[in-house]
Parts: structure tokens; sequence; C-alpha cells
């Protein structure tokens, strides 16, 4: 290319980038720098100055001795580790037992199991609250009228049960978007193979797992990512319907970031704090990413 | 070939896996249909502890409840950036609407954040996903996989900073604070340089030869042949802005400015919990962001679909 042409292509390419690029770097990449560095800071939010008084590493070396940090990364991941493989898992039978039927069907099925995304998490919460509720709630109901439990169960006041409530939650608000990629990615799977394998008289499980399945690995990898990440970032649940309780059961790492910027009395505010625990958030999410897509190689 | 106790058990499978299809779906929907149906119970339905399924009248007391509980009026709408010069760094408002129930303004609030995020995010990633995708520039790459690591990185966690960022920009408790930050989350880009990819380089070539100006190439040729694209992302923005909770409660403080989703929580958090009127709210909140998902569900899907595969 000529250094003319070239030129005209970098005036052009960065002209048309410019408003993006204001947006993503005043509101994602700034902000980004901000919270690595307020980070190493005592920054709240009575501060004047953007960046509170330099403290080092003593935000991190906090983390290691505050308990409920501890607590709230314990069940992080639990939620991560429950939830992801069931959405997967849910998501990919959904998927391929929906993507041959006719289309009215298929796109009837797609909808309802992504109502819950759309319908908004506050709503959805709301009436999941209800239905947990332990005089009222339908739950109870429906349990003890098939005489599965015989004592209404305080579902979300109890410690053991709450956590599970919430997951149960998540999971129906994570599985929409998994369902729409999975049939779109069976129904990309490349036919002549398939018929091939049937040829040579292939069961419908070998089809499934020999031929359409690694075909459908880019998509499977996509979908572990985005739900790891969602449901590392767990909050709205948490936030509307226990609050981390009862006894920090359901504190989650992005839930005690809230609390500690906006809840906590003592120390209110505390924003430099609140960035540390984000930072580690963040260096989490990465590496599971990160071990998601080395997996995914491999295979 | 299939021998015709194989071709039964296919069959078999065939039919019990619709059948467990239907029950899901029937739990996917009870929610909603339990939010929709409480919305209009009378208080005797909602506190009998054995379930009402049909609401035995169909009243509409939790709704005058919601409607009368808070008013506010229906809009205040302020001189552009004057909150830089006035002392207590406040907008001054220079029209205010009639006092009305606080639900409508939530409404119109959630509204306009939903549409100027979507507007605003729809320009800005047409033109960058175009450049991104047709444009050779130096530093195309770096740029690129800047968008890409930054997608993959929690959102939340750049909430605070971003509270900070507003408060010095003296847009804090507006609903710019939740607009502006939207439009920077670069997923749009990335799905518009996905649509871009495939638009023919001959004929933005020919275009060229033809004296077009860039603009002109862009507006007559560009934007035409990546519509698809577009309207995937507008309806995906329009509700991702409308449901992104923790946003709003982070930017939005005061409640003046309050989104639905805020107004409902707050409801929430009085000290008797009335569940009537919470169902009330939630289909204020929840039926027009449905109904806007269903007329536009097409796109949506094929927006997702896009965003992932050629990813």
């Amino acid at each position: 290319m000529s250094r003319a042409l070239q030129r005209r292509e970098d005036v052009a390419g960065y002209l048309f980038m410019l408003p993006s690029l204001i947006f993503f770097v005043g509101f994602v990449i700034i902000p980004m720098f901000i919270c690595i560095f307020t980070s190493l800071t005592a920054s709240n939010m009575n501060d004047t100055t953007m960046f509170g008084q330099f403290v080092g590493l003593k935000n991190f070396a906090k983390l290691f001795e505050d308990k409920v940090f501890q607590k709230g990364l314990v069940n992080t991941f639990i939620i991560v580790i429950v939830s992801v493989p069931t959405v997967c898992a849910f998501s990919l039978w959904v998927g391929s037992a929906i993507y041959k039927l006719n289309n009215v069907a298929l796109s009837a099925f797609r909808c309802i199991f992504y109502l819950p995304v759309v319908t908004g998490s506050v709503a959805v919460t709301v009436v999941w609250r209800w239905m947990y509720d332990n005089y009222t709630g339908i739950l109870n109901t429906a349990l003890k009228g098939a005489g599965l439990i015989e004592q209404n169960i305080n579902w979300l006041g109890d410690p053991k049960t709450a956590l599970g409530c919430i997951i149960v939650i998540l999971f129906t608000t994570s599985v929409g978007q998994p369902i729409v990629l999975y049939v779109s990615a069976l129904g990309n799977v490349d036919t002549t193979l398939i018929e091939a394998a049937e040829v040579d008289g292939a069961t419908d499980m070998q089809v499934f797992w020999q031929v359409k399945w690694p075909q459908m690995m880019p998509t499977t990898l996509y979908i572990l990512v985005i739900t790891t990440i969602n449901s590392f970032q767990c909050f709205a649940l948490i936030q509307l319907l226990t609050q981390g309780g009862p006894n920090h059961s359901t504190d989650t790492v992005m839930y005690y970031i809230y609390y500690t910027a906006f809840k906590l009395t003592e120390q209110a505010g505390h924003f430099g704090y609140a960035n540390a625990m984000g930072v580690v958030l963040a260096i989490f999410i990465g590496i599971m990413s990160a071990i998601q897509f080395r997996l995914a190689k491999e295979k | 070939m299939l021998t015709a106790n194989e071709a039964a058990r296919k069959k078999a499978y065939k039919v019990i896996s619709v059948i467990v299809l239907v029950i899901l779906a029937f739990l996917f929907l009870f929610p909603l249909y339990w939010i929709i149906t409480g919305a209009f119970k009378p208080s005797v339905d909602i506190y009998n502890p054995k379930p009402v399924w049909w609401p035995t009248e169909w009243v509409k007391t939790n709704f005058n409840d919601l409607f009368n509980k808070r008013t506010a009026p229906l809009w205040e709408l302020a001189v552009p950036f004057s909150q830089f010069f006035t002392d207590s760094h406040k907008p001054l408002i220079w029209s205010t609407g009639p006092v009305l129930p606080a639900a409508f303004r939530w409404l119109i609030n959630t509204v306009f954040m939903s549409v100027a995020a979507m507007l605003l995010t729809c320009v800005t990633a047409a033109m960058a996903g175009y450049a991104l995708a047709k444009k050779r520039f130096r530093g195309r790459a770096i740029v690129f996989s800047l968008i890409v690591c930054a997608m993959a990185l929690p959102k939340q966690v750049i909430l605070i900073p971003l509270l900070k960022e507003m408060a010095g920009l003296h847009m804090y408790d507006t609903l710019w604070a939740v607009i502006l930050p939207t439009v920077g989350w670069p997923f749009g880009v990335f799905l518009m340089k996905q649509f871009s990819e495939s638009i023919p380089g001959e004929i933005l070539e020919a275009a060229r030869v033809d004296g077009s100006s860039e603009f002109r190439t862009f507006s007559t040729i560009v934007i035409p042949m990546v519509k698809p694209g577009i309207g995937a992302l507008a309806i995906f923005t329009f509700i991702n802005a409308w449901n992104d909770y923790f946003m709003q409660l982070v930017m939005l403080p005061s409640g003046s400015n309050s989104t639905i989703s805020l107004g409902i929580s707050t409801l929430q958090n009085d000290t008797t919990v009335n569940m009537g009127l919470l169902m009330a709210g939630a289909a204020l909140a929840a039926v027009p962001i449905i109904i806007v998902f269903l007329i536009f569900q097409k796109y949506f899907t094929q927006g997702i679909t896009m965003g992932a595969v050629k990813g």
C-alpha cells in the first residue's frame, strides 16, 4: 500500500473509531485504571481528590484476614461450580431437543426459556421472593401437597437452603442465551458428515458426541465463559433477596464489594478496599477463562 | 437400516422429550403468570396460605396502591451542561411536568435511558465496527484486542471508579451516569465488526474509485448492508439498559431520577411487604420490555448468535 493510501486509511479509520473510542476509553479503560490504582490507596467516598492516601498492598493484605470476604469467595465459587455445568448441560439438552422441531414450536420454546432474562432481575426476584415465602409461598404448599416435606421451610431464612435458592433463580435467568446459541450451532453442523456417519451405522449417541459435539466446541467455549462471568457477578438477586444473610450464607464477592462501598456502617464508602476486591475478582475471572480456553483447545 | 425396535425407541424418546420440554416451559412461564395474576388479586387471595391459582376476583387495588403511593413530576428537563455553571452543580430545570404517580415518571426515565443508550450505541458501534472490519489503519490489531479483553472483564467491578468519575463530571445521580457507560461497553463494536466483515471489499473499492467520500460510502453503502446487525444491537442494548439494575442502583441514589427497576426495589424495602403491590410493580416493569422483546425477537436471536459464532 502506498504511503498516501495508508495515511488515508489511518485518518478514515480513526475518524470512524473516534466516537466509540471516546466512550470506550472514557468509561471503560479509564475507570479500569482508576480501579487498579485506588485498590492501592485508602480512597473513600468523602475524598475530595480522585485518589486517597497511598497505602501499597495493605488492602490486599487485609483481604487475607477478612473472614467475610473469604466466605464470600467460597460462596462465589460454589455458585460458579454448581451453576456453570448445570446451565451448560441443560441448555445443550434443550437445544438439541428443540432444534429439529418446526419453526413455530422452535421459536416458542426459545422465547419461553429466554423470558426470565428479558423480564429483568428485579421483577424476577420479587416474584421468587413471594414463591419462597414461608407462609404464603407456593413452593411450601406444592411440596407439602406432594408429600415431600411436612413442615414449612423458611427457604431464604435458613442458611442451609438460602444459597441453593439463589442458585435456582440464577439458573432460570442464565439458560436463555446458551439455548439460543446451541440451537443455531446445531443448525450449522455439517449435515453431510452426519449422513455419512449414519450410513456407516453410527447410533444417535455416537453421531452426537463424535460428529456434532466437536463442531460445537467454539460455541460451548463461549457459553462457558459468559456463564462463568455471569455467575461470578451474581449480585441483584442477593441484594434484593437476602442481602448476604442469613449469617453470611449468601454473601458473594460482588455483593461484598457493594456492601463495603455503600453499606458497611463503620467504614462506609471504603472505595480503596472495595476496588481491591474488584481487582481480585477480575483476576479470578481471568484465570477461569484462561483455563477454559486451554481445556477447550486441548480437546 | 433401522430395525422396527430401534425406530420405536427413537419415537418414544422424541415423545418423552417433548413432554419434558412442555413441563419445563410451564415452569419457566410460571413466575410471569404469577406476577400478572398476582397483580390483580385481592389481598384475601394474596395472603391465603393456600395458593389461589386464579384470582377469585380481578381487582385494580394493587395498581391504585402503586400509583397513589408516591407522586413525582412527569418530567424535569434540564438545560444541557448547566450543572457546570451553577454553584451547587445541580442542573437548571427549565421545564417541569404535571405531578402524577411516580411510577409514570419511573417508566419515562427508563424509556429515555434505554432509548438514548440504544441510539448512541448503534451510531458509535456501527462506525467503529465498520472501521475495524474494513479499514486497514495502523494500530487496528491493538484496538481490537483491547476491546476483546475488556469484554471478558466483569463490568461491575469498574462501577465504583465510574461513580467517582461521574461525580467529577457532575453527572452523578442523573440518567447520563447510566447511559454513557452503557454506550462505552465494547460488545456493540465487537458485534458490528462481525456484521461488517461480510461487506464485499470490491463494492467499497468501486465506490472509492468513483470518488465517493468516506462518509458517503458509509451512509449509502455500509449502513444498508449491516442493517440486520444494527437491529440486533439496538434491541440488545435496549433490553440490557432497561434491566441493568446494579448500574442504576449505584448511579441513581436519590430517587428523583429513579428507574422502574429501582422504584420497585424501593417498594420492596418498606417495612411491611405488600406482595400484591410488588406484583403490580413487577408487571409494570416486565410487561413493556417483554412486548418489545416479542416484537423484535427475530433480530435479537440473530444478534446473540452472530456475536458468538464468528467470535
